[in-house]
């Protein structure tokens, strides 16, 4: 029978073939937890129970939120992290190396085939790899620490089909601000969205990371992309090819031309306000960010290089580099600089002010960023403005002090 | 129990906002909602419940969004339909989360009563029934024992 990628991946994990609908528990190969919903969480829950986890071996702990450790409950915080990672011999402990999401993949955790939950809801982004991940909260983690088990329905496969090149000025946050507006953030109705076509295989890992990040948006339990060559170099190991059969069952088929998607900028207060950038042309910025997990990897600073080289930002610019490793190899290759000549003022490699734990932003601050969420208040006053681009965009944008197009900056 | 009735697409950011989560439960609950209706947190009574539109409890997967309604004495939400990651994390919790479709019928300050295993809601103040999708038998339990973490230590001294 027919099956498509999350089917197998849930088969996999399952022990038996499964069909969308049932109810089904799987074996977790990979648990990733963050300061934030991870120990200071779950520890007085083990404790309550006298529960040890099950397989130390299977879990991955991440500092990225409440980093750099400014205040005492935020130091606290940390420190109940370290201290837990050591006391039940968590060995894949990252300690301000940068977001969880990006911290992942890029410390060889991810295989395609993998089962995963992550304990934050952008953990979709190990999908691009072919690998079934989604988020729980901090007492479903707990659950899967103690048995090494979760219960999950079937998910359904919603494929979204992109055909051909995208523009150059196009990127992945671009795709994501489409789909979302299209079908709304419940759009993805709690199924898999797996992306397909020659555009998606077109792209690098870190732009397909984007994708199945902002399934998160979409409402789906997990965005997935087939695992092939370009995941094999990005992993850089011999991999496992997991992806759906030809004729498998689908629920929803939506085929796009990527050659006709424009860049796209989401208005406050929801991702799903997007529409061709071109159309914001008169709305003023005072403040440019580049950071996140869906918006500062590698991929996402080499974008907004590439519209910044020897220009200026006009309004105040800050980047917050996803990982230290990305933030090397974008010092080393000279992309950094471009951003710091740009005017750039550098953050640390953690979610920063995406996730409003750390600076937040004022009632006056109209922003532009390469964040996911632009909910109202989440970075900092209710009445900040916050509009949501790719990093093409906001380099743009930067440069003109309004939002702008990027595509004849790119020309 | 009363209802406070809420929109489409409400986030967990509204009701756990990141400035605060670095905070015990009591302070992030202060706040809850105060981005959408100021008063809520200071007005609601124990025993009230959520009414909500189309994906209640969208975004982050924080756990303390259902923990400050809890908090709040909030005993139960009702929403045409909820965000997939916090309807699990509402369960686990302890706090029933009833999906009904017109659910919309329900007015602010509206007195309910809701037969979670039956699915059904009768609205006291406007006459009406409504049926909404029954929570599982085996969900129930674990809701009534007051979440998955009570429910465990409940399992394991058996």
């Amino acid at each position: 029978m027919s099956q498509t990628l999350a089917e197998k991946l849930v088969s996999r994990a399952a022990g038996k073939a499964v069909r969308p609908g049932e109810i089904v528990t799987c074996k977790v190969d990979l648990a990733m937890m963050h300061d934030s919903g991870g120990p200071r969480r779950v520890k007085p829950m083990l404790e309550r129970l006298g529960a040890k986890i099950w397989d130390p071996d299977k879990v991955v702990l991440v500092t990225d939120h409440y980093l750099p450790a400014s205040d005492e409950e935020s130091k606290r915080i940390i420190h109940i992290a370290r201290h837990w990672a050591a006391s039940e011999g968590v060995q894949h402990f990252y300690d301000m190396q940068g977001i969880c999401h990006v911290v992942l993949p890029e410390r060889g955790h991810l295989r395609p085939g993998m089962f995963v939950v992550g304990g934050d809801s952008h953990s979709p982004t190990g999908g691009a790899f072919a690998a079934y991940m989604f988020g729980v909260g901090a007492t479903e983690m707990l659950g899967v620490l103690v048995t090494g088990e979760i219960w999950l329905k079937v998910p359904h496969t919603i494929a979204m089909d992109f055909d051909g090149r995208f523009d150059r000025a196009v990127s992945a946050k671009d795709v994501m601000l489409f789909l979302i507006t299209r079908f709304g953030m419940d759009g993805g109705q709690y199924q898999a969205v797996e992306y397909r076509g020659s555009g998606i295989r077109a792209l690098p890992m870190q732009e397909r990371m984007t994708l199945c990040n902002m399934a998160a948006e979409l409402g789906a339990q997990t965005g997935l992309i087939a695992s092939d060559a370009t995941t094999q170099s990005f992993l850089n190991a011999e991999i496992e090819t997991w992806d759906s059969d030809p004729g498998a069952k689908l629920l929803a088929h939506h085929r796009f031309k990527a050659a006709e998607l424009e860049p796209q900028v989401a208005a406050p207060h929801s991702p799903a306000n997007a529409k061709p950038a071109r159309e914001f042309r008169d709305t003023k910025i005072n403040f440019a960010y580049i950071g996140a997990c869906t918006g500062a990897k590698l991929e996402d600073l080499r974008m907004a290089a590439k519209v910044f080289k020897g220009k200026k930002s006009r309004v105040k610019l800050v980047v917050a580099p996803a990982s230290l490793r990305d933030q090397q190899t974008a010092e080393r290759e000279g992309t950094l600089q471009v951003l710091l000549d740009a005017g750039a003022e550098l953050l640390a490699n953690s979610c920063g002010m995406c996730a409003g734990y750390g600076t937040l932003l004022g009632p006056e601050v109209v922003a532009i960023s390469t964040t996911a969420r632009n909910f109202k208040g989440r970075m900092g006053s209710p009445e900040a403005q916050v509009y949501l681009a790719s990093p093409y965009t906001v380099a743009a944008s930067a440069i003109a002090g309004r939002i702008e197009d990027p595509r004849e900056a790119l020309a | 129990m009363k209802a406070w009735v809420f929109g489409d697409n409400i986030d967990t950011d509204a009701m756990a906002p990141g400035r605060y989560m670095k905070s015990g439960i009591a302070e992030i609950a202060k706040h809850c909602m105060e981005s959408i209706n100021p008063e809520f947190s200071r007005k609601i009574q124990r025993g009230d419940c959520v009414i909500g539109g189309r994906n209640f409890g969208m975004g982050s997967s924080r756990e303390q969004a259902p923990e400050a309604l809890r908090h709040l004495g909030v005993a139960a939400l009702v929403a045409q339909s909820f965000a997939g990651l916090f309807y699990r994390n509402a369960l686990n919790l302890g706090l029933p989360a009833v999906v009904c479709l017109e659910a919309k019928r329900i007015r602010a300050g509206d007195a309910l009563s809701i037969d979670f295993e039956k699915g059904k809601i009768t609205n006291k103040t406007s006459g009406d029934v409504l049926d909404c999708e029954p929570i599982p038998a085996h969900l129930m339990q674990m809701v009534r024992d007051g979440g998955l973490l009570p429910h465990l230590e409940k399992r394991l001294k058996k």
